[in-house]
């Protein structure tokens, strides 16, 4: 099934970088990154005659019920190119890059890198929704960071990297801002929707703020001027991965939206302003800048920021011919990109330098190189019978079609034959200042022909430079038909892919481009000394600049931390409760209509007591046993306070934490001081009144808010159904039981409550952890009969010994009626681990340990398996985790037995409650103080 | 009714931040244990009060609502959990700072500076 190779094709890349970063051999890595490249190239040919006969290929799982956000690819004529591209290309550097990287490097990041990147990058041009799309736009940010800081090393990797971060990382929040509009417009992330929705789109107001949010995105990715700066800095990476980044890949992915976006976002002026000002901007510097460049790779990099900006000013100039040249060009841009990105890593290879002062005359040395650099070199400076002549040449027709103002027109073709000029005076640069003019000076290496498999990617790609470019139509006709479809929906216009069309204008501009460019570069070379100037593009510095601003603001903000944990939660507190009051002081909020109803006594009595023994707390909070009872005494209030309002399976539920609670709070007071000390400063008026005035602040907003919420009626009345009667209703008909609290926390929202019982797990275990070595100072005060830890108190032994038959009795039956009546697993697991903890007061842990199997960490483990079985098994059955069924089995003398598969989770959920309490009381129980007899004293000093 | 709980809950909330703004770790904790009183009577009485218990049974017209409530337990639990947790860290933070001022040893000798330089 093809369509399934699609989901495939994004899932292998990320495998092999798994395995290739886990492997030892540089070899082998190599071999799993080149094979899964190789596969992919492979599964592109096996889509072809699907997507050639234009089908879109699909694949989804919906993992949420929204369509538009389902997680899916989508291959289309676009896609399939770029699949190709990746692929291809992809395969082409690995090979050359294994011959290319020293010995001693790590070669498995490398690859493993590599192989991550080009997952990121499937990802981005198949993905089917936009959110997805961003996702992987990131991916491809942070793993080209990775490799352009390859060399980790190196000071110039390090901030080459950081900066085509930044950059790209920025370009990738704008793109989530601008995809974020488009979906609030369109209501739908799916690109099919989106691409079907250019009418809408472009009618709404915010649709302009969309659309320079996206180009923000593109731009940064694909280098457009003002943002084209990172992209030299970038040639710190090792040379097969600028063959990767800056042929077919990285930055092809700004140009790939424009693109993929074309159909929604061009057609209007706005787009047409923008796009193609920014392109032909990008197109003249990067062109003017690369003539001036000492350094090979320089030069290259430059030449891309160009040829980036020639496809994006096309795609600009929003005619059908011209989005049709664009794809064309985004091909021939990748294959003769990449071979002198490589044929240029091959002469630093051999001369151990890439100063164009200083190598020269390098015909001599390699001729064969030398043939193969020159012939793509020409490809890039759009010379006839190569590939990048042809698709210059539809440039160059574009140019001539630009309506609008009379200097328009006559603008944009005189400044498409300048860069074109340029063009020719920078490849002329490369081919003559490398391979001829004169001899090398100093070379740290006397340089040779590389090894041959080293040559042959390069010679695969010049050798289809010259296929496209003497049989264009024959060799990327269908393919160029297929990519460039997506873009018109409309249909494509007529175009005749061929060499010869005979003496007109553009071949006109062509002849001329050639002929000043040459005079140019010959005439530079002699006049000025073109070997004395260096031209850079000055955006490192205002780049530099900006970062250290937002250093230094970064650095006033955090001028108020003082290391003050009582100063951090103050203010923390503060914000809140501005936070808190502002939609009350500035906006409709108020108190409710309803009339509260008049307390009765006992609701005063348990109030009186509650409101006391919360001041009694305070008041006696320094006397830390003693604030311990008040504490206790709050919470039986609240126990019975929830008992009162209707509330049984929380009035049990908070009694027994309670307990437990208490027992803890013991046991670590215990190991701590018994009495709070003052602060040895008398505490000061300020600081007292600040905290008063907070907890005043704080408890008077809090009792407003809960006030006007209880005046208030219920939201949610007819026609519309409240959540609450939703719950009410469908708890006996659907989850089979009649106790709704039981039955949403185990059936409706069950994934919440594993989810909490995941916390609690998580919580119980790091408490083990924490506690595992820990000595404790002695104790601050010793009891007689802390002193002799066999002896415990007859009376609590006597009855510990019934307690826990008791307790098991007990758990069971709150358990088993737990779905229909108060009670269920958080309930019964409490009942059972006090009964547990009672024993371990009474006899000490040695007794019970050695009678109770107490392996309390496994009980989590065991809980959270049969909560998450339980789910899983209504997976396997074909319904969504965590789906419940139920039956009334009839069994002898007990009778009808209300069942539901929940039962089987809550039983999940009652380990986890008994092993978290346990383990967590355990940990504390069994701390032994520094010197206590059976822990012995160990660095002490 | 209303009020009562209202005003409960305030106070309960008061209490807690009160203790939570002290210098001792202990004292932390029992603050944060009065506030999640005061949180999870406020969840739970977000479902107003007033109706019976949501118990599915013949013959009643009103219940109370029941997500609240089912939210609000596990929020008890978890609450225990937090508890438990910030008193072993507590604990471990005694030990490696030798004091229980929430800022260790750092927090001791500031506050003894300033306690000296306020004397003289």
């Amino acid at each position: 099934m093809p369509d399934d190779l699609i989901a495939f094709f994004v899932a292998l890349p990320f495998a092999a970088a798994a395995l290739a970063g886990s492997v030892r051999s540089r070899r082998l890595a190599a071999m799993i990154t080149g094979l899964t490249a190789f596969t992919v190239l492979l599964g592109a040919l096996a889509l072809a005659p699907a997507v050639f006969g234009g089908e879109v290929l699909r694949w989804q799982i919906a993992w949420l019920d929204a369509p538009s956000i389902a997680f899916g690819f989508r291959i289309d004529g676009l896609a399939w190119l770029f699949i190709a591209l990746i692929g291809g290309i992809g395969m082409l550097v690995v090979l050359y890059a294994s011959y290319y990287l020293d010995a001693s490097e790590p070669a498995p990041r490398f690859y493993a890198m590599l192989a991550g990147f080009m997952g990121a990058m499937l990802g981005v041009v198949t993905a089917d929704n936009l959110l997805l799309l961003v996702i992987f736009w990131e991916l491809t940010s942070l793993s080209s960071f990775l490799l352009i800081g390859f060399w980790r090393h190196r000071q110039d990797a390090r901030q080459g990297a950081r900066m085509a971060l930044a950059i790209t990382g920025a370009g990738g929040l704008c793109l989530f801002a601008g995809v974020m509009l488009i979906g609030h417009i369109v209501g739908s992330f799916a690109l099919d929707d989106v691409l079907a929705a250019r009418d809408l789109l472009q009618a709404h107001p915010a649709f302009p703020a969309a659309l320079g949010l996206v180009l923000l995105g593109a731009f940064t990715k694909s280098a457009q001027f003002p943002f084209h700066f990172w992209l030299p800095h970038a040639m710190a990476a090792p040379t097969p991965v600028s063959a990767y980044l800056h042929s077919a890949t990285m930055v092809k992915a700004g140009v790939f939206l424009l693109a993929r976006l074309y159909p929604a976002l061009a057609g209007n002026e706005m787009w047409f302003w923008i796009v193609s000002t920014a392109g032909m901007a990008t197109l003249l510097l990067g062109s003017a800048v690369a003539i001036f460049q000492h350094d090979v790779k320089g030069l290259l990099a430059y030449s891309t920021i160009s040829h980036l900006g020639l496809i994006t000013l096309l795609l600009g100039l929003d005619s059908p011919l011209a989005a049709v040249a664009a794809v064309f060009h985004i091909m021939n841009h990748a294959t003769f990109k990449a071979s002198l990105f490589m044929a240029a890593g091959i002469v630093d290879h051999e001369c151990g330098t890439r100063d164009m002062r200083r190598i020269n005359g390098l015909w001599r040395f390699m001729p064969v190189t030398a043939t193969l650099a020159m012939t793509a070199a020409a490809a890039m400076a759009g010379v006839p019978l190569l590939n990048g002549f042809i698709s210059k040449e539809m440039f160059f027709a574009e140019t001539l079609f630009v309506e609008g103002h009379r200097l328009l027109e006559f603008l944009t073709p005189a400044a498409a034959t300048l860069a074109g000029a340029f063009a020719i005076a920078y490849s002329l640069r490369f081919a003559h200042d490398v391979f001829f003019n004169g001899e090398p000076e100093d070379l740290p290496r006397t340089p040779h022909e590389p090894p041959l498999w080293m040559r042959v990617p390069v010679a695969l790609l010049v050798a289809l430079c010259l296929v496209v470019g003497l049989a264009p139509d024959l060799a990327v006709g269908r393919i160029l038909n297929v990519a460039a479809g997506p873009l018109l929906p409309q249909g494509l216009p007529d175009y005749d892919l061929a060499i010869w069309h005979g003496f007109n204008l553009p071949l006109a501009m062509s002849v001329l481009a050639m002929v000043v460019g040459a005079v140019l570069y010959f005439s530079l070379q002699r006049l000025f000394r073109l070997h004395q100037r260096l031209m850079q593009a000055h955006g490192k510095r205002a780049f530099d600049t900006v970062l250290s601003r937002f250093g230094r603001f970064a650095d006033e903000v955090s001028r108020f931390r003082n290391g003050s944990l009582q100063r951090y939660v103050a203010l923390l507190l503060a914000v809140i409760l501005v936070a808190g009051a502002t939609p009350f002081l500035v906006g409709p909020y108020r108190l409710g209509t309803l009339a509260p109803a008049w307390p009765d006594p006992f609701e005063l009595t348990l109030w009186a007591i509650g409101v006391g023994a919360a001041v009694g707390t305070v008041v006696a909070h320094r006397a830390r046993s003693t604030a311990l009872v008040f504490v206790g005494a709050v919470g039986v209030v609240v126990a019975l306070t929830f008992e009162h309002l209707s509330a049984p399976d929380l009035m049990l539920t908070q009694l027994l934490v309670e307990v437990v609670t208490i027992v803890l709070m013991m046991l670590a007071l215990h190991h701590l001081p018994q009495w709070s000390r003052p602060d040895p400063r008398p505490v000061r008026m300020p600081r007292l009144v600040r905290d008063v005035a907070l907890a005043v602040a704080a408890g008077g907003g809090a009792a407003l808010l809960a006030f006007a919420v209880l005046t208030r009626a219920p939201a949610g009345h007819f026609p519309r159904e409240s959540l609450a009667d939703f719950f009410l209703t469908r708890a006996v008909p659907e989850g089979g039981g009649t106790n709704a609290v039981n039955v949403i926390l185990v059936d409706f929202r069950g994934f919440d409550t594993f989810g909490e019982v995941t916390v609690l797990a998580i919580a119980a275990l790091t408490i083990v952890a924490l506690l595992r070595h820990l000595h404790p100072p002695p104790a601050s005060v010793t009891h007689p009969e802390a002193a002799d830890p066999v002896r415990h108190p007859l009376l609590l032994r006597v009855v510990a010994r019934t307690l826990l038959p008791m307790a098991w009795v007990v758990a069971l039956f709150l358990f088993l009626r737990g779905h229909n009546l108060p009670g269920g697993g958080f309930i019964a697991g409490l009942v059972y681990a006090i009964g547990l903890v009672t024993l371990y007061l009474a006899f000490g842990r040695q007794h019970v340990e050695a009678r109770l199997s107490s392996d309390w960490q496994g009980w989590l483990g065991w809980g959270l398996l049969i909560a998450a079985a339980t789910g899983a098994g209504a997976m396997v059955l074909g319904y969504p985790f965590l789906t419940s069924t139920f039956g009334h089995p009839v069994l002898p003398l007990i009778g009808e037995l209300p069942l539901a598969s929940a039962a089987l989770f809550d039983l999940g959920v009652f380990a986890v409650v008994v092993g978290g309490s346990l383990a967590a009381i355990v940990a504390l129980g069994r701390l032994r103080a520094v010197g206590d007899g059976s822990v012995p004293v160990r660095g002490e000093h | 009714m209303e009020i009562l709980l209202a005003s409960g809950i305030g106070v309960l909330i008061a209490c807690g931040v009160f203790l939570m703004l002290r210098s001792r770790s202990f004292d932390v904790v029992l603050g944060l244990t009065l506030m999640s009183y005061g949180v999870n009577l406020f969840l739970f009485s977000v479902g107003r009060i007033g109706g019976a218990a949501p118990i599915i049974s013949d013959g009643v017209v009103r219940y109370t609502d029941p997500l609240p409530q089912a939210l609000t337990l596990t929020a008890i639990v978890i609450g225990f959990a937090m508890t438990a947790l910030l008193l072993a860290v507590a604990l471990a933070d005694y030990v490696a700072e030798r004091t229980d001022h929430v800022d260790g040893q750092r927090g001791e000798q500031r506050s003894a500076a300033q306690g000296r330089g306020e004397a003289e």
